[in-house]
């Protein structure tokens, strides 16, 4: 190159290349996202958070959470699962049937195969979609994070580093207020071994008043104020804990879909 | 070219570069003892529990900025100026203006630091420093970039070197990425939902990867022949890799399973295969230009480039293996990334800054550096915190993710880290100590100069009639 002008047309293209890749396209595919479809459902996702959560995503930001925990759950596939919901009129040849079969981990074409079967005999079956990978066997969240997750999130919050654990899913996952305000004071109090630095200056060691206020912890005896006093939660730690029970991942949806466990109709009579 | 007209270039560069490099020296301590901090937690926990300034979330972000931002990018400003004056042989044009730029950039960072300190950060991993500091940063480096170029355009001689081409790129890279990053994502109107994590991602890997490598390698292309006394192999080579580094670099950064359309992943894993193309190039470059030099380096600046150039093809092997799908799945999400990273910004760039600098400030100044001992012992002292540090994050980060991101399994790789941040602390102390103390004497005879002026007697024929 012989000149400034060439370098500088050079530079020009290819930064200008992965510009419009990188950041024109992104903004254009999903600038204008709305609200998406729930499968199966007449619900829309995802829904705005409450207002003390979006505060607390604002606490999440401050104290850099973001520097050790992600909030994105992985999947490296899916299986199916073939689940017998009716017996039919000749219940032993479906349970001899299916005493044979392999029903669990199966890809499309053997779902669909042994569910042929099972329906020829006159069992009835539903076939369930089941996501895989180590995040979700872990029990981290129950499909991979897609972009509708983080639709109202600002600042979004993906981190890149896993010190701690996934947070996608943590408002399933999770969900006791009182857990999580003793986990932010004194993580060892409620996980054994815990790594996590505690989060002390979110919360206020107070003497007793004329009563103990509602909000004092109940914390074990050796993590405990001194006598008369109590630990009470400020509003910023409050607000935390709103964020962190807000997260929830566990929605099916076009791009991630799954078939959310019903606990209650598919139990084994006892 | 006379010496006379040489010292006068190097004369020319004093004031601005000492501007640049004393707070760059400065940030670089700052940067570690904060780094040293963050890295107490993992010792014991509970050491701030009742101090938010400087528990992890806030010490950890404020570490990296304050040697990013306070010392990477000014100290290689400043050296990008002299390579400019001397590639030119020509003085330093509007030299007033790199003073301003240096004051105006380093009052940002200190804006910047202490916002991410009590809170004030914006969450966007390399872009924490709030809306009022990146205007500052931004509108100082338009100024350096302004005498730089108005430097190139006087230059005498009109071919130009590989050094320029890198050098020159980078200074139209960062305004552009910087002001994208910091208009869509940390304005009043940031883009929603994950677009603001797709770029971020994008301009974390263009100033981290690309742009510390368009002026790591620029400045070693300038020192590497200089040093070994003999000319670049070759300029084919480094051309090649100029056009295939800005080509496929750009690209990478995206990570695989990212939540988001699955394009934007794919695009940034071969882009980031392909980037063993400019690797290899850069490699034969360095190589050959290296070898067979009659030129023993003793701990000077000629080691630290060469470590450096070293530390930037294992820091551009650990990008490509990161981004390769099997091994990608095992360390997303752990230290190796952070290893990659400091590797990348202490171990390729800032070892390289140093070097430029101590080969350098003895030019500019005129007159030897205080303490020269200081250098080769500084050097011993990057080189095992580097190894230390980025070896044991490494190491830890793989274990990690074997062990299903168990923390318990990390914690001693963690904690070894910790004695590589000492050793680089102690580094950077003897490069501060340099720097100031050279400064320090340049103030006291200006002073003395002045007084003497001041206090000399009047000539005698000057009174009589």
């Amino acid at each position: 190159m012989k000149n400034g002008i060439s370098v500088f047309i050079a530079a020009f293209i290819a930064l200008g290349a992965s510009w419009c890749g990188f950041v024109l396209a992104p903004a254009l595919q999903l600038g204008t996202a709305k609200q998406t479809a729930v499968l199966n459902s007449g619900d829309t996702y995802p829904v705005q958070r409450t207002g003390d959560a979006t505060l607390g995503l604002q606490v999440y930001r401050a104290n850099g959470c973001a520097a050790c925990h992600t909030e994105q759950i992985q999947q490296t596939g899916i299986a199916f699962e073939v689940v017998l919901t009716g017996a039919g009129k000749n219940p032993d040849a479906v349970s001899n049937l299916i005493s044979t079969l392999k029903l669990t981990g199966l890809t499309k074409e053997e779902a669909d195969s042994a569910n042929d079967k099972i329906t020829a005999v006159g069992g009835k079956v539903e076939t369930h979609l089941i996501p895989t990978g180590a995040d979700i066997s872990r029990g981290w969240g129950v499909r991979r994070s897609v972009a509708a997750d983080y639709l109202y999130d600002s600042p979004v919050q993906l981190g890149s580093l896993r010190a701690g654990p996934d947070l996608a899913d943590a408002g399933t996952r999770l969900n006791n207020a009182s857990w999580h305000l003793l986990h932010l004071y004194a993580p060892q109090s409620v996980v054994k071994n815990s790594a996590m630095p505690p989060f002390r200056f979110l919360f206020e060691t107070r003497k007793i008043g004329d009563a103990p206020s509602p909000d004092a912890l109940n914390l074990p005896s050796e993590f405990a104020p001194p006598a008369g006093y109590e630990v009470v939660p400020k509003p910023e730690a409050k607000q935390l804990v709103a964020y962190l029970l807000s997260l929830h991942a566990d929605v099916p949806l076009y791009e991630a879909p799954y078939t959310p466990v019903q606990i209650s109709t598919n139990a084994p009579a006892k | 070219m006379n010496d006379l007209s040489q010292q006068k270039i190097d004369a020319s560069c004093r004031v601005p570069l000492l501007a640049l490099f004393g707070g760059a020296a400065l940030w670089l301590v700052v940067g570690l003892l904060l780094a040293v901090i963050a890295s107490l937690t993992f010792h014991k926990p509970d050491m701030f529990a009742d101090c938010p300034v400087l528990s992890y979330g806030h010490a950890q972000p404020a570490a990296n900025d304050a040697i990013l931002y306070g010392f990477c990018i000014p100290a290689a400003l400043g050296v990008m100026l002299w390579i400019f004056a001397r590639l030119s042989q020509t003085e330093l044009v509007l030299p007033l203006v790199p003073i301003v730029a240096a004051n105006i950039w380093h009052l940002g960072v200190f804006i910047g630091i202490v916002a991410i300190l009590i809170g004030d950060s914006t969450g966007f991993a390399w872009l924490e420093f709030p809306r009022g500091s990146s205007v500052l940063l931004f509108a100082a480096f338009l100024l350096v970039a302004i005498s730089a170029v108005a430097t190139f355009g006087q230059r005498k001689e009109r071919e130009l070197y590989p050094s320029h081409w890198f050098l020159l790129a980078a200074l139209l890279w960062f305004p552009w990425i910087y002001a994208t990053a910091n208009l869509l994502i940390v304005s009043g109107h940031p883009v929603r939902g994950v677009t603001q994590a797709v770029i971020g991602w994008w301009f974390a890997n263009n100033l981290i990867f690309v742009w510390l490598s368009l002026v790591g390698l620029g400045t070693a292309f300038y020192f590497l022949p200089k040093l070994a006394g003999r000319p670049l192999q070759s300029s084919y080579f480094a051309l090649f890799a100029f056009w295939t580094l800005i080509l496929f670099g750009t690209w990478c950064g995206i990570p695989q399973g990212a939540p988001v359309p699955a394009w934007l992943p794919a695009l940034s894993t071969v882009a980031s295969s392909l980037l063993i193309v400019p690797l290899i190039a850069i490699a034969v470059i360095v190589v050959k230009t290296v070898c067979g030099a009659d030129v023993h380096c003793k701990g000077g600046p000629f080691c630290y480039i060469k470590f450096g150039s070293a530390a930037f093809l294992l820091s551009g092997l650990m990008l490509i293996a990161s981004a390769c799908p099997h091994f990608s799945r095992i360390v997303q999400f752990t230290w190796f990334g952070p290893a990659q990273e400091q590797l990348q910004i202490l171990g390729f760039f800032a070892i390289i800054i140093c070097g430029a600098v101590y080969e350098l400030l003895p030019r500019i100044m005129d007159f030897e550096l205080p303490f020269p001992k200081f250098v080769r012992f500084q050097h011993w002292c990057f080189m095992l915190g580097i190894v230390l540090l980025a070896g044991s994050l490494a190491i830890g980060g793989i274990e990690q993710g074997l062990k299903n991101y168990d923390l318990a399994t990390t914690l001693p790789f963690l904690r070894a880290s910790t004695t590589g941040l000492l050793f680089l602390l102690l580094g950077s102390l003897l490069f501060a100590a340099n720097i100031f103390v050279m400064t320090l004497k340049w103030k006291l005879a200006l002073i003395k100069s002045v007084i003497a002026a001041v206090t000399a007697p009047l000539e005698v024929s000057e009174v009589k009639p």
